[in-house]
């Protein structure tokens, strides 16, 4: 019987490496698990898929909510979380943890009103508090007509679209808002939740652009590709510098590389408001959270060689999907911060 | 001797099979008990679970936490009120649509119908009973949810609405009372706790019809023909005959279907709109218990994870005072009909 079994599983241990030599894998793939923020989901399984094909070893990614994943990697559970809201430096010491973003995304406000298509709205950031806050309530107050000249503004009402569940598109977002307006940060406030003042929520990027969709004279914000997929039209943004700027590729990109990373401990830099004359204002990122010291270090290994090679590698696939892959920069102060603090 | 042997022998074996006969009824019995326990205990573990996991809800907040209608997340400061006035609000309305539809439903397939039409409505009724509620949900936002913006509400906010859109407040709106801040919305779309509670009423009309059908159909034939010979209308027939020797089911039925309402989760959440604002227009978008777990329990820790447990909690509440009203109810008729 136990020779038996044990022949079975030579056939069997045979079976696998004949397959593996079949499909061209090595036959020593490690399967690295992740989870949290679903805003960085589409990327990721996209850079999974493609270096599962080149060496083998796959990504397990659970898109489960930035809470949720930063509670995982806390637990040890997970080889590393993914998060829209960067962990707090004292979170970071207690659990001997480090983090670092891997790619760059837009949130853009979209508008719902008959006649005006996208970018042809501007909006400069006190403006857009002052309409979440329900203080502007009419699309042709003279506060957004001051700024469109020479656009038929309807005397319609402004209808908010807000995030119902908690979101790392809403924290970017919020956080902006905190950043432009007094009023909004000290009323408000920011988080991945917040007490709306006014509007209605809807549940995930789909929900908000369903919302907005139906609602004459709504305004929502969603991720850039979310617009650019379900044809909303979006507002352009008056940017830090004073600049009037179109939600971009670019736009993101210069967001990204003129946000504050220098002076910054792990990477704890929120860059929306970012300085640069060409900067979108709400850009986010997302940072991985690992152990410094790894609790599997095999895994750990593997999972640092994915993601050395989606930032390296990683750019057209980011703009496959309408993220932005890290200014070189900003990849080299990631390459640094690995070699210093993460021992592997 | 042989005999008496015989009979000793024949009254020891009775003896014996009654006593494995009492050790396998002991058995049953236990094991019936177990399963009644199984029960119970699950709902106790659920219930202490997540008045556990409320703790510091409760105990930061206190009572304040029923009577209070703040949801800020970034000060962590809750309050339970919107999301039960939410829940209890949609529950009522879907009662009020459903209940009258239903007993339609059941009334026509038990009396009125032909007979070779009943097994298909009636198997109609049990497909709608089936469908997961996400796709209800599906279709509340992308179909109703716009009808009901484009057709429904806007009658609704004109004719009896503090509200109206041209200024002129209706006869209904200015002599009735609470009626204009019912149906008075700032707000140009679909989700509402109104939208809602049509939804719902789509969602238990199954439940609430196919028991009553069921009861409806146990009434004896010889109750209702006696009815009839003595000249009644159908209608008196129901009313006076059927509905008074089923009352405990259909009171029974109805509350499945209630209990179905106050703890349904996705479709709820895809029309109710999601706002953590308290309101009295049932035009306005407002928040259930169970749609605001849902919304926020992936991102939520610390307080507002205890705050999200407490809210389940809270639903376990509402169900027992719920199913309460109806035992009181039940026992008020019983009462009645002693009499």
């Amino acid at each position: 019987m136990l020779t038996s079994t044990k022949y079975l599983s030579r056939i069997g241990t045979t079976a696998v490496f004949a397959a593996a030599s079949l499909f061209g894998m090595s036959a020593h793939a490690t399967d690295i698990t992740g989870a949290g923020s679903s805003f960085v989901y589409p990327v990721l399984s996209k850079w999974s898929a493609n270096y599962a094909e080149k060496t083998g070893n796959k990504l397990n990614y659970q898109s489960v909510g930035s809470g949720a994943g930063v509670a995982q990697i806390k637990e040890g559970t997970i080889d590393f979380g993914a998060t829209d809201a960067p962990v707090k430096a004292e979170d970071l010491a207690q659990y001997g943890l480090g983090q670092f973003p891997v790619v760059v995304g837009g949130i853009v406000p979209v508008v719902n009103i008959p006649g005006i298509t996208a970018g042809q709205i501007k909006l400069d950031g006190a403006t857009l508090a002052d309409i979440f806050l329900g203080k502007i309530t009419m699309w042709n107050d003279p506060k957004i007509a001051a700024m469109n000249a020479g656009v038929n503004l309807p005397a319609k009402k402004i209808t908010v679209v807000h995030r119902s569940d908690g979101s790392g598109t809403s924290f970017n977002f919020t956080n902006y808002l905190s950043k432009v307006s007094p009023d909004w940060a000290s009323k408000v406030k920011f988080g991945t939740a917040v007490e709306w003042p006014t509007g209605v929520g809807g549940k995930g990027n789909e929900g908000v652009s369903q919302y907005v969709k139906q609602i004459n004279g709504s305004i929502g914000y969603v991720e850039y590709a979310y617009a650019v997929k379900n044809k909303i039209s979006w507002v352009n943004l008056k940017n830090a510098a004073g600049q009037v700027v179109a939600p971009s590729a670019e736009a993101f990109a210069a967001a990204a590389a003129t946000a504050d990373w220098g002076s910054a401990k792990d990477f704890n830099v929120i860059m929306t408001n970012a300085s640069g004359a060409q900067a979108w204002p709400i850009t986010a990122t997302t940072w991985v959270v690992m152990y410094k010291k790894p609790k599997n270090a095999e895994h750990t290994k593997v999972a640092f060689e994915f993601f050395k090679w989606a930032l390296e590698n990683g750019q057209k696939d980011a703009a496959s999907l309408d993220y932005v892959a890290l200014p070189d920069s900003l990849v080299k102060k990631i390459a640094a911060y690995w070699s210093t603090e993460y021992k592997h | 001797m042989q005999a008496n042997v015989g009979a000793v022998a024949s009254t020891l074996a009775q003896e014996a099979r009654a006593h494995r006969d009492a050790r396998h009824d002991r058995l049953f019995s236990w094991v019936l008990k177990g399963c009644a326990l199984l029960v119970l205990a699950c709902l106790l573990g659920a219930a202490g679970a997540t008045l556990w996991g409320g703790r510091h809800a409760f105990g930061t907040f206190g009572w304040h936490f029923l009577v209070s209608d703040t949801w800020d997340p970034s000060s962590d400061t809750y309050g339970a009120l919107v999301p039960v006035y939410g829940t209890i609000a949609t529950s009522l309305i879907a009662l009020l649509i459903a209940v009258p539809v239903s007993f339609g439903i059941a009334l026509y397939l038990s009396e009125v119908a032909p007979p070779w039409l009943r097994t298909p409505v009636a198997s109609a009724i049990e497909l709608l009973a089936g469908i997961p509620s996400i796709i209800y949900g599906m279709w509340g936002l992308f179909i109703f949810a716009p009808f009901f913006a484009d057709h429904i509400k806007p009658w609704l906010t004109n004719y009896l609405g503090n509200k109206p859109d041209d200024g002129k407040l209706s006869w209904v709106a200015q002599h009735v009372p609470f009626v204009g801040k019912l149906f008075g919305s700032d707000y140009p779309f679909g989700a509402s706790v109104l939208t809602a509670g049509m939804v719902l009423a789509v969602m238990i009309i199954p439940f609430i019809s196919s028991v009553m059908r069921e009861v409806f159909q146990t009434v004896p034939s010889r109750l209702k023909e006696s009815a009839y010979a003595l000249g009644s209308s159908t209608w008196e027939v129901v009313w006076d005959i059927v509905l008074p020797y089923t009352r405990s089911a259909v009171i029974g039925g109805i509350f499945l279907g209630l209990g179905r309402a106050l703890g349904e989760t996705m479709a709820v959440t895809f029309v109710l709109g999601n706002a953590m604002t308290l309101s009295a227009s049932i035009l306005d978008p407002g928040a259930s218990i169970a749609s605001t777990i849902a919304n926020q329990f992936s991102e939520a820790a610390g307080l507002q994870k205890s705050t999200l447990m407490a809210l389940a909690f809270l639903l376990f509440v509402v169900t027992f005072i719920v199913l309460l009203i109806a035992r009181w109810m039940l026992r008020q008729l019983a009462h009645k009909e002693g009499r």
